[in-house]
């Protein structure tokens, strides 16, 4: 197979609405929002658009089961090729390498890719709706609820690495406070080490700000073919690299301490890039952060450092906006909000802006030419990873 | 958040509209039942359960033991190849202490979960489980020993239930 396609794919438009808790538009309103700025912005019509993918993370959120089909006419999908993609937190980063394969296939042009989540629809709390995602024979009857496996994969890096709680709370401290600079952030706060380290237990070691909260939002990206982006703007961004894996179900199985399925997605997402010396090459990644251990988890499967090295590189400040790997300037979910499939996408638009110069106050330093988006989901095993370049 | 994009779209619904009722609210409960066929290899694990005996699956290829037992190595993706028990005593692989319940709800007391892999099995090879008789949740490490608390024969109805919980050995 030619894992490079037929065609260069580009993204010329992007947009995101605000995320916040409770959002008055519905889920199709907001998927119209987020697809109209990211139309606007490449300056193109939805009748320039030949195809549409969708991802939206679990049904049960909004109780609203086939959400591809419900949400089919706010993604501008009416009487067009349209597919759903949906991989769990994965979904954000897997949509537009879905949106990737219509256009490098060279089956058509454009691509219009559109993430939707609205979690705060589901009472008392979207947590509830996810204990139908465990085995239902092994693992339901103890009652799991997801924030335990995340302290279970918490506790295990931790324990493997000796990783103290204040080295990783130093995560969400920094991303809410890049978030400060985002118009559409849920959570930008100046917080400090103790803020975190005194805020309510949840599920042992994971307390109330290591965790990213319940939102709503959407996000959208134009994607075209090297023929189109030249047609219609000078500064496309190129998607040089997509990489995609998923791990055993069986996660009882496996040591969490460190995600072997993202390192795999990275390693194919860099061989089409032709990046060789990840840390060296990346200048700027939105690694996926639902928790703030899953930044350094992340970085660690990325590549961007040694095993167990990413809570010393964010002590030494490496990982701030003018560090030397600027690590979610964003804001990131923790920052940001998290509407699981929509925020995944966000981080695509946020290094498609850094690497046009467009971030405003969240501009990293240096001119940046490579940058990489990265999602995680499904029960702790999907890994979705792109690679961009100016 | 681009600089070129001067309004984010999104209204937010706001609290007091909560609080005056001002928000519509649907209860739906799903009238939908399932018979879950626990399949060939887990509901033989089920049927030993009830005899207080863990089983596991082999392959020959890669030689490991795997618990949960399933019928084909996903790795070799071949037919597993044996049965064999392993031991109901095992090391603490990961554990966490939950403050919430499942609906996210406070819990007065927590609930210790932990991942438990078992003696005998391959290495890392684990299920997942409460633990009890632990004292103070702060004592719990990594890598202590635990065994399992089982439930009177006749009170055993191949679940994974039939397991109270695992409690720590001491040594």
């Amino acid at each position: 197979m030619d894992m490079f396609g037929k065609k260069r794919v580009a993204i010329v438009g992007a947009g995101v609405t605000l995320f916040r808790r409770n959002l008055k538009e519905t889920g199709k309103e907001l998927a119209y929002h987020a697809a109209k700025m990211a139309l606007e912005q490449a300056g193109m019509e939805l009748r320039d658009i030949q195809s549409v993918v969708m991802g939206s993370a679990p049904d049960a959120f909004d109780g609203v089961h086939m959400k591809g089909e419900y949400l089919a006419d706010g993604a501008g999908a009416y009487h067009k090729p349209y597919m759903r993609v949906f991989v769990g937190g994965g979904t954000g980063v897997f949509a537009p390498i879905a949106g990737w394969w219509h256009v490098a296939s060279g089956q058509f042009d454009t691509c219009l890719v559109v993430c939707e989540e609205k979690m705060s629809s589901c009472y008392p709390h979207p947590q509830y709706a996810f204990t139908t995602i465990f085995d239902p024979i092994l693992e339901r009857p103890i009652g799991m609820n997801l924030i335990w496996i995340f302290a279970l994969e918490m506790n295990r890096y931790m324990h493997k690495h000796n990783i103290k709680k204040e080295d990783i709370a130093l995560v969400s401290v920094k991303n809410k406070r890049n978030a400060l600079d985002n118009p559409i952030a849920q959570l930008g706060a100046n917080i400090t080490v103790e803020d975190v380290l005194n805020s309510e237990i949840m599920a042992w070691p994971v307390q109330r700000l290591d965790v990213s909260p319940t939102s709503d939002g959407a996000a959208a990206v134009v994607l075209v073919s090297e023929d189109v982006a030249k047609e219609v703007t000078d500064n496309p961004i190129w998607i040089d690299g997509v990489g995609w894996c998923i791990d055993s179900t069986h996660w009882t199985n496996r040591d969490l301490y460190y995600p072997d399925y993202v390192e795999y997605a990275a390693r194919m997402a860099y061989k089409m890039a032709g990046i060789k010396n990840p840390p060296k090459e990346i200048d700027v990644a939105e690694p996926y952060d639902p928790f703030d251990y899953k930044e350094l988890h992340h970085m660690e499967g990325l590549l961007l450092c040694k095993k167990g090295e990413a809570p010393k590189l964010t002590k030494e400040g490496v990982t701030q906006r003018d560090g030397d790997l600027p690590i979610c300037p964003s804001g990131g979910l923790l920052g940001c909000g998290n509407p699981i499939a929509a925020a995944g996408l966000m981080k695509v638009c946020e290094i498609f802006w850094q690497l046009r110069g467009e971030a405003g106050k969240r501009q990293v330093p240096g001119d940046p030419r490579t940058g990489l988006a990265q999602a995680w989901g499904d029960l702790m095993q999907y890994g979705s990873v792109i690679v961009l370049r100016r | 958040m681009s600089v070129k994009i001067k309004h984010f779209p999104g209204e937010e619904i706001e609290t007091k509209d909560f609080r005056e009722g001002k928000v519509l609210f649907e209860s739906f409960r799903s009238k939908a039942r399932y018979a879950w066929s626990a399949g060939i290899a887990v509901s033989r694990f089920l049927e030993e359960l009830k005899n207080g005996r863990i089983l596991a699956s082999t392959c020959s290829k890669c030689g490991r033991i795997m618990v949960p037992p399933r019928i084909y190595c996903e790795k070799c993706f071949k037919p597993t190849d044996g049965w064999t028990y392993v031991k109901d005593t095992g090391i603490i692989n990961t554990f966490s202490v939950s403050f919430i319940a499942a609906d996210a709800s406070r819990l007065k007391e927590p609930v210790v979960v932990a991942v438990i892999e078992l003696d005998d099995a391959s290495p890392g090879m684990g299920i997942v489980h409460w633990l009890g008789e632990y004292g103070d949740w702060r004592e719990i490490k990594i890598g202590m020993r635990v065994q399992a608390v089982w439930k009177p024969p006749e009170e055993r109805t191949g679940a994974i239930t039939d397991i109270k919980y695992f409690k720590p050995l001491k040594e």
